[in-house]
Parts: structure tokens; sequence; C-alpha cells
């Protein structure tokens, strides 16, 4: 359970969250709105890479800027760049990154990763420099690599904008047969289909809050 | 982005690591990339001993001094990070091995007074840069002295790259100040953010 | 640019030998080198390090490597003393090049990083004491050959956005916009470790 009770956020002088009041239990929520309208920085904050100027927001009972460790331990974070977030020179040692801290010896790490790797169709790959990886290859390698650590929530912040439409329905595919709770942030209504709820951001406030249907033709209605 | 949290929290440690790091590569990729031409001349030049110049000017004396020591450490267990793929021990017991150790002296130096600026503009940065490249012949040139066994002698020879070295004096500090000026806020010097 | 760097596989005694040991051994025969003013002793050096090479077997073709370099390197060495300090003083000086690059290259040919790496987790570790991590120096590997990459592809496609504006030949229209994104990069790539947990102890 996600939850945000009045958050609301400046960077400095500028306002971009304001009255943010969310209770988040469905399996799959999706937060739109326009660029800049504050959704990277809700998203963010629940897992407390930002954390809220005023409210508060709690992660199964859990305030994630005071309990960040926790609570990132709970909750999973896949970006935009899969980039940047690829630590490691090769597929299976950035998977095995996110396992450094279970306690197990290197060559049984290793084995986990790999398994992990073939698990999400990127088997034989564990060894492969990660920038000779194709985009939607990387962005696979990304979601497992956070997948490693067992999340109970993932937050995807516009994970397929960089990638072509085959590859971006492949991850939501990926992202569908997955039991964790998601919260995706994304440009593609398309994407939404087998979606519980969407929630309209805009301006820094929730403006609808609803099934995907009636949400996104308020959020149609909104641009035109 | 993680540097410009506000509200309560601190940096995350995370940022530091982060920015320490991919200086480090970018000083390493400097060196990789051997094709920048400076003004009409057609000889390419590697700009790779700008980097540690570049990486006090922007990143400030901790951090700046922090990557060029994580580099410089790489590159002695056997990365070729050096430009020429240079690695290992020998660039350090060679005879110019003093001016590579000589780097982490000059992020730090160029980084303290780019720090103390309020608004570094390009004189500032020209001065702090120059005094970076000072404060790295001040370790070179004695450690070549050892080589040769005559100090004067060893001054005397590093003149030969003295005209290559203020070239990227001047390149450094015109780089920092457009950097500067095009993220204002976000850098060393102008970083004195609300805590 | 792969980990690898140097490393020419092997199963001589060298490669076999403990990379501290195989250290130590390095740092001695530099300080020698230094200390020692006689050509005769230096050059008796010189001939102990080719013939380590032997030993190591290393590959001819890294060995005509090695020496051309180190050829180049002398020769000017020894022009510029010569015309300084005389023909004694050069010859000395220019064996202590040698010796002490080509002792220092074939540690680094006879030694895999990662056993480096090892090495230096484990001469460290009385250091943890102090707050050192030594158990680092593996992740900051990793983390710094993955940053290379990923900013040497940044550094073709801004080149290659020079290029197609006519400035190739400016500095800035390179390192600007290069440093720009190397700066977002390391923004994002904070965030991505922050989000896995980096930092939390
Ligand atoms: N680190 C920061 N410092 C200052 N302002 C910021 C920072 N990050 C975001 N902002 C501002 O906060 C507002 C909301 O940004 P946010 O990234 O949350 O929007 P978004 O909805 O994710 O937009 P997009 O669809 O473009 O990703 C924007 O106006 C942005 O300029
Ligand atoms: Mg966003």
């Amino acid at each position: 359970m996600i939850e945000f009770e009045d958050v609301g956020h400046s960077y400095g002088e500028r306002v971009v969250l304001t009255g943010v009041d969310l209770r988040l239990a469905e399996r799959r929520v999706a937060f739109v709105g326009a660029n800049g309208s504050g959704k990277s920085t809700l998203a963010r904050m629940i897992n407390g890479l930002v954390a809220p100027t005023s409210g508060r927001v709690l992660v199964d009972g859990l305030d994630p800027s005071r309990q960040g460790r926790e609570v990132r331990r709970r909750v999973g974070f896949v970006f935009t760049n899969p980039d940047s977030q690829i630590v490691m020179p090769t597929a299976g040692e950035d998977v095995a990154f996110s396992l450094r801290r279970a306690g197990l010896p290197r060559r049984e790490r290793a084995e986990r990763a790999a398994a992990l790797l073939a698990e999400y169709g990127l088997g034989g790959y564990a060894d492969h420099p990660a920038h000779q990886l194709s985009g939607g290859q990387k962005q696979v390698l990304a979601l497992c690599a956070v997948l490693a650590l067992d999340p109970a929530v993932l937050v995807c912040d516009e994970p397929t904008t960089l990638l072509d439409l085959r590859n971006k329905r492949r991850f939501v595919e990926l992202l569908g047969g997955l039991e964790q709770q998601v919260v995706l942030v994304t440009h593609d209504l398309d994407l939404l289909g087998g979606f519980d709820r969407v929630v309209v951001i805009d301006g820094g406030r929730v403006v609808a809050d609803d099934e995907p249907e009636p949400a996104l033709r308020h959020y149609r209605a909104l641009v035109t | 982005m993680v540097c410009d949290v506000s509200g309560s929290r601190n940096p995350l440690p995370a940022a530091d690591l982060a920015r320490t790091v991919v200086f480090a590569a970018f000083i390493a990729v400097l060196g990789i990339f051997p094709g920048v031409y400076v003004g009409g001349s057609g000889v390419p030049i590697v700009l790779q001993n700008a980097g540690p110049l570049l990486a006090g000017a922007v990143l400030g004396a901790r951090r700046g001094a922090a990557s060029v020591v994580l580099l410089l450490a790489l590159t002695a267990i056997g990365l070729p990070l050096l430009s020429g793929g240079r690695a290992g021990i020998a660039p350090f017991v060679g005879p110019s091995g003093g001016f590579l150790l000589g780097w982490i002296l000059s992020a730090l130096v160029v980084g303290l007074i780019v720090e103390r600026a309020k608004r570094p503009r390009l004189p500032v940065l020209l001065a702090a840069t120059a005094a970076g490249l000072a404060a790295d012949y001040l370790i070179g040139v004695p450690f070549l002295g050892l080589y040769t066994g005559d100090l004067p002698a060893a001054a005397t020879q590093s003149l030969v790259f003295l005209p290559g070295d203020a070239a990227k004096v001047v390149a450094a500090s015109l780089i920092a100040a457009v950097l500067h000026r095009a993220l204002p806020g976000r850098l060393a010097g102008s970083a004195k953010r609300a805590p | 640019m792969t980990p690898g760097g140097w490393y020419e596989p092997g199963s001589s005694p060298l490669h076999r030998a403990p990379a501290g040991g195989k250290f130590a051994a390095l740092l001695v025969l530099a300080a020698a080198v230094f200390a020692l003013r006689s050509p005769a002793w230096l050059g008796a050096i010189c001939a102990a390090v080719v013939l380590a090479y032997g030993v190591a077997r290393v590959p001819l073709r890294r060995c005509a490597g090695v020496a051309r370099s180190l050829a180049v390197l002398a020769a000017f060495v020894f022009v510029l003393q010569w015309w300084l300090l005389g023909a004694g003083q050069a010859l000395v000086v220019c064996l202590r090049v040698v010796a002490a690059l080509a002792a220092a290259n074939l540690f680094t040919i006879t030694t895999r990083i990662d056993d480096v790496v090892s090495a230096v987790e484990g001469g460290l570790a009385p250091l943890r004491r102090f707050g050192v991590r030594p158990d680092r120096i593996g992740l900051l590997v990793g983390l710094t050959l993955r940053a290379v990459a990923a900013l040497s592809a940044i550094a073709a496609e801004v080149r290659e956005a020079a290029r197609a504006r006519g400035a190739q030949r400016s500095v800035t229209a390179f390192a600007v916009p290069f440093l720009v994104r190397t700066l977002r990069h390391a923004d994002e790539l904070g965030e991505a470790l922050a989000a896995r947990g980096e930092g939390d102890g």
C-alpha cells in the first residue's frame, strides 16, 4: 500500500506539487500528465529519491525519507534511460551488483544472475558487454537487475520512451506478467489497457483518478 | 536530479560516488578521443591532461581530486585508462610519473580556488587552472630531477611541454567558463545551495 | 576497451606467483634502480628483466610492442640528457627508465586485474579499522569501466553532432556539450545507484 497524505513539493521557490492525497493499493497504477506536471517528482517520492517538502508518503507504513533503506528494499525503480541505470560492464555483473548485499559468494551470485537473465530472455548474455545490447535488451536488463532484489513494488518512470514500438509492447507485456504492484509513469496511453487505475496529474495536482477509460478521456479533454 | 534534492535531506551519498566515478571515466575518455584540433593547426591534440583541471573546476576540490585519485589507482592496477592505452605501474615509475601524481594536487588547487569564487568567470578560471598546472609541475619536475639526478636540468627540459600545457590551460578555462554559464548553481563555486 | 587490458594469459612461474609478492618485488626493484648509479649494475638489472620476459614466455609480438615504445622513449631521454648532462649520466638515466618501465610492464602483462584487485583488497584489509572499505575496489573498477563505455558512446555522438555543424575543429564545440552530457549522466547514475540501495549501508 502506497499512501500520499497531503503531499506538496517545491524546488526552491518553485512549487511543483500541491495537496496530493492518494492511497494506491491496486496492482496496476499509471500516472499520466503533461511534461513538467510533476509525475516524476511524485514517483520518486515512493522510494525516497525525493522527499516531500510538506505532507507525508508511506509505503506499507514506512516513511521513505526516514526509513529509506527498508523502503528501497521493497520498492524497485526503473528509469527512462537504461544507459545510466546499467552500472556494471556486463549484463551478468550488473544483475550481480543487485545481489551484492545478499551475503552470497561471488560464484553463486554470478550463477543466480545468469539464471535471472535467462528467465527474462537474456540467456547467454551474462558475459556480454552491456553497451553492445540493443535498446530494448538494455531496458529488459535494467528491469531484471531491479527484480533481482525481489521488490514488492515496481515504480517505472517512462521506461518505454526510448524504445521502438515492438520493444515497447514487449516491455509492457513483461510488466503485465509480474506479480509485483506496478506504478507506471508514461506518455504511451495505448499501453494502459490492462491497468486498474490511472491518475492524471496537471500542474502539480491530481485532476482525475479513475479507471483507464474515464481517466484518459478526462486527460484527452484537458489537452485539446 | 539527486544533487538538487531539496528539503530536509542531505544529497545522497550515491550521487557523490557517481560524480567521482563518472569524472574518472571522463578523464579516461579524453585520452581515448584524440581527435580534437586546436585553432588552425592540423595536429590533433590529446586533451587528457586538461581533464584534472576540468574536474577541479567543475566538481570542486574534494570530488575533483577524488576522481583523479580513482583514475590513477585504477590505472595502477592495470586498466588502460591513460592516453595511448598506457596502464599499470609503468606510467608512474617512468620519467613523467610525477606529472601524473601531480594531477591530484592540480585538481585540488583548481577546485579550492574555484570554490572560493562567487561567480567563476573566465579570469578566475584562468588563474585557477594556471595555478593547477603550476601545482602539477611542482610535483612533476622534482620527480624528473630524481631520475636525472639534476634538478635544474629537469626544469629546463620540462619547458618543452610548457607551450602545449599553456594552451590546455586556456582551453580548460574557456570550457569551464561556458559550462558555469550554462549550468548556473549546479557546479563547484556556485554550489552554495541552501542546506 | 576490455577489462583484460594488458594481461597476457599464461602459465609460467611468473603468472602463477601471487600478485602481492610480485608487486613487492617490483617496488624493491624500482627503489634499487633509483638508488644505483653504476651503469654496470643498472645494465645487469636490465638484463635480468629481459631474462624474466623469457621466463614468463611473453609472446614475441608483446615483447616487440614493449621494446618499441621503450626504444622511442629511451632515445628521446638519451638525446636530451646527453645534451644537458653528458653521455655518462645520460646512459644511467636511460638504463633506469628501461629497467623500471620494462619491469612494471612485465607485472601488468603477467597479472590478471582480478588478482591485483584481490591482492589490493587483502593488502588494505588492516585499514578497515580506519574506515577504508577495500571490498569496494572491485565495485569501483566495474563502475568506472561501465562509465568509460557510456561516456565513449556519448563522446562519439557529440563529435558527430559537432561535425554535422561543421565545428569539428573547435575544442569548445566538442568539450562543452560532452561535459554537459557527462554531468547529466552522473546525475542519472547517482539516482540509479541510490534506487538500487547504494549508500544505504
Ligand atoms: N531537480 C530539479 N530542480 C528544480 N526543478 C526541478 C527539478 N526536477 C524537476 N523540476 C521541475 O519540477 C517540475 C516537475 O518536474 P517532473 O520531472 O516531476 O515532471 P514530469 O511530470 O515528470 O515531466 P515529464 O513528463 O517531462 O517527465 C518541472 O517544472 C521541472 O522543471
Ligand atoms: Mg518525468
